[in-house]
């Protein structure tokens, strides 16, 4: 079995205002010097498969169907 | 002219559209599930508005990969007219039927009121008994209607006149882009937008601004 974690990230230059409002709520705690904050979606997946280089071709292709919105977003994927 | 609803789990605007369809047209729209993979022959095909699937992984995601919805694409590229409200609009972005992205509203508020939409094109099928540039009133209630596309896109959209609704004099609720509340695909036949014309048809709503959208469409005499 492969276990892998693909992570989900909004395309630079998309509006984010969730990590906006995270980004003044960890001022607000007092942490100092707290620059930009991107908020995205981290999927840990688990494959029958055991071929490495095919695993990563599904887990692309689940990325471009239906993980990530391509239009706003980015994903990367880690085979662990 | 015959109409179809789409029904998913999760929807929660599927009886007002049922109502208006009903009440514009004179007779029910049929009402086809999720897991249906044939759609009766119709001229409209309606996605309510509502929660898909909870919003799970993003609104409209897990609905735009339904059976159902290659039905929908099937019979949209005869030329059937397709309707998205709402969460209809997000799936219909979802599914690759419509251009761009709906994010979370600007403010990270649901956002539940009555907004102003400009016609800015009333050369379309669904618009057509509007006159152009026309304000009207429409109720909105949404969580991400913050509609978003690259700058490539944008443009086609502006310069084929695929923006069809834009929130007018201040209204936007979401900080869509452009103002946009609605936009058609190229072919014309599919329209997408996040404001409830469905529930603005009679005086007993307040108004009945959206009424001539479903006229337009089904071709029915105000």
């Amino acid at each position: 079995m492969i276990k892998a974690r693909v992570t989900v990230t909004l395309k630079n230059g998309v509006l984010d205002p969730q990590g906006k409002a995270i980004e003044h709520a960890l001022s607000g705690l007092g942490f100092g010097g707290v620059g930009q904050v991107r908020q995205g979606k981290v999927f840990d997946v688990e494959l029958a498969e055991t071929d490495k280089a095919k695993a990563e071709a599904d887990l692309k292709a689940m990325c471009d169907r239906l993980l990530a919105n391509t239009v706003i977003e980015n994903y990367s994927v880690a085979i662990t | 002219m015959k109409s179809a609803v789409v029904l998913l789990p999760g929807l929660n605007r599927d009886r007002d559209m049922i109502a208006a369809l009903t009440k514009i047209s004179g007779k029910a729209p049929a009402t086809v599930w999720q897991t249906d993979t044939e759609i009766p022959d119709v001229d409209l095909i309606a996605i309510p508005g509502g929660f898909s699937f909870g919003d799970y992984l993003r609104c409209g995601a897990i609905a735009a990969r339904m059976p159902v919805m290659r039905a929908v694409a099937e019979k949209a590229a005869k030329g059937v007219m397709v309707i998205g409200v709402c969460n209809g609009f997000q799936i219909l972005v979802e599914a690759g039927m419509l251009p761009g992205a709906l994010m979370r509203n600007a403010s990270l508020k649901f956002v539940c009121r009555q907004v102003k939409l400009q016609i800015a094109n009333a050369n379309t099928m669904f618009t057509r008994r509007y006159q152009p540039g026309q304000i009207i009133r429409s109720p909105v209630a949404h969580h991400d209607g913050n509609y978003f596309a690259d700058a490539e896109t944008l443009r086609r959209l502006e310069g084929d006149g695929q923006v069809v609704f834009r929130y007018a004099e201040g209204t936007n609720p979401n900080g869509s882009i452009n103002d946009i509340a609605g936009i058609i695909n190229s072919q014309g036949n599919v329209l997408g937008l996040m404001p409830h014309p469905e529930n603005l048809i009679e005086a007993a709503h307040g108004g009945n601004d959206g009424r001539a959208l479903f006229e337009g469409a089904l071709g029915i005499a105000a």
